[in-house]
């Protein structure tokens, strides 16, 4: 394998990267929202709470550990020698940022890594929303900020043996996406579903979403930073020019545009009308599908690759409710894990296709059982899961000590044991 | 142990064969072994229901 050499960014490229990169936090915001208005009202604070924390546990755990094991091409790296290659399987940087120039554009990849670490974090928020104390999911964030997304994001970004290969993966569609929809997956399955979702029989019931503004919201702000955040990692991880950034801007909106219309028609021809809230998971991931080969593909691909997406999670979102019983409130496996894992499949047909297969084999046979083994022993030492009182009272109440809408009134059938 | 099984399998396949037909052979065989795991966790996971009453 041979070291991977990016192109060094010249000062006008690495400003509009920079003023890219400030646009990610509109994406996180986007995806908090969603999170927000698809659990239930009595939620509602708890979860933008929980938000803002698990962002600023992400920050600092990313400032402390995790910018040092992701390190960047180029930069230090602890290498295995094994079968006559040079395996880069983690960065040897400083931790606490140490090694940084403070006043050159050479911290960017580091900066992009801290506003992405808090991206990634607040995905596993929409799948354990309602049910997941607020201590738990810092805790379970400091796992993700300092462990598996450093980890494959030195493999993937960092001049990893992932990148070696020649692994695509410009957005961060398995980076951020998949290594957090594989903690989402993790935590429905170590949470179990909400009280109610399930009858004895195993037949799902309704749980809507409690406002639907907030989620269509969350969706053009999500598309805002998206924008940045591809044309950022392209430009960071992938060595495009800056130039570039107008293709990639094609690419994000027709890939999020096609989804949610391939979402959209499915949903009418299938229950008769539209479904808000799968269109707006649709809008997402198409998003997040495009990101990983935004800066390579065609903008004609981007639309296949939106459409298949937008399918992908029509189906998936039946298929792990009705036959797996996952109780996903964000939908946050089908949107984040599944979509990702098909636009890095997506990717290959552009790029490199066989270290597009090891990237996706990576993930889900080192990165799922990581992640599903440290949030288990997680939960082992203090269970992740709020008590039955705080279930049913809400975790607003429960956990805040306030509601995020006072004047609601609370009906009975809402704190029923079903 | 499957999941992680068949990613070893891919590092192997990726160390020790020459690039060509027999390493995506085995980097293939190798998804379908961790298309198995993934069955077996989701099952292994199921929530409460029919099946264990």
């Amino acid at each position: 394998m041979t070291p991977v050499r990016l192109p060094a960014l010249s000062e006008t490229s690495a400003a509009i990267c920079f003023l890219f990169v400030l646009l990610i936090p509109s994406a996180t915001a986007g995806l908090v929202l969603i999170n927000a208005g698809l659990g239930r009202f009595r939620n509602a604070a708890h979860a933008m709470l929980s938000a803002l924390c698990v962002i600023a546990v992400a920050a600092l755990v990313y400032f402390a550990i995790g910018a040092a094991w992701q390190g960047s091409a180029g930069q230090p790296a602890f290498a295995l020698h094994v079968a006559g290659w040079d395996w880069n399987w983690i960065g040897a940087g400083g931790y606490f940022f140490r090694g940084l120039e403070p006043g050159g554009w050479s911290s960017l990849p580091a900066l992009f890594g801290l506003m992405s670490a808090g991206l990634a974090a607040i995905v596993p928020l929409g799948s354990g929303a309602d049910r997941w104390r607020l201590g738990a999911s810092c805790a379970s964030t400091v796992l993700l900020a300092g462990g598996t997304f450093p980890l494959f994001a030195h493999w993937a970004w960092g001049g990893g043996w992932l990148a070696q290969l020649g692994f695509v993966d410009s957005g961060g569609a398995g980076v951020i996406q998949v290594v957090g929809g594989l903690t989402a997956l993790s935590i429905t399955w170590i949470l179990g579903p909400r009280r109610g979702k399930f009858n004895p029989d195993g037949m799902p019931s309704a749980l809507p979403g409690h406002n639907a503004v907030l989620v269509l919201l969350g969706c053009f702000m999500a598309w805002l930073g998206w924008l940045g955040l591809n044309a950022a990692g392209a430009i960071l991880f992938t060595g495009v020019a800056a130039s570039r950034g107008v293709l990639i801007a094609a690419n994000t909106t027709l890939g999020a545009g096609s989804a949610a219309l391939s979402v959209a028609a499915i949903t009418r021809a299938r229950f008769g009308k539209t479904d808000a809230s799968l269109c707006a998971n649709g809008w997402v991931a198409g998003l997040v599908a495009v990101s990983a080969g935004c800066a390579i593909v065609r903008p004609a691909a981007a639309v296949i690759i939106g459409l298949i997406a937008g399918a992908l999670v029509v189906y998936s979102v039946e298929w792990l409710e009705l036959h797996l019983r996952i109780d996903d409130p964000g939908g946050s496996v089908p949107v984040h894990a599944v979509a990702g894992l098909w636009g890095l499949l997506a990717a290959g047909v552009a790029g490199p296709w066989l270290a597009q297969l090891v990237g996706i084999s990576t993930l889900l046979g080192c990165i799922l059982p990581l992640t599903y083994g440290l949030n288990w022993l997680l939960n082992k030492l203090s269970p992740q899961r709020v008590a039955l009182e705080g279930e049913r009272q809400g975790l607003d109440l429960y956990e805040l000590g306030a509601g995020a809408y006072p004047d609601f009134m609370t009906h009975n059938e809402d704190f029923w044991q079903r | 142990m499957l999941l992680l099984g068949g990613w070893i399998i891919v590092l192997a396949a990726i160390a020790l064969l020459p690039s060509g037909a027999s390493q995506v052979s085995f980097v293939l065989v190798a998804l379908g072994v961790e298309a198995l795991g993934l069955t077996l966790v989701f099952r292994a996971n199921l929530a409460p229901g029919r099946e264990r009453r």
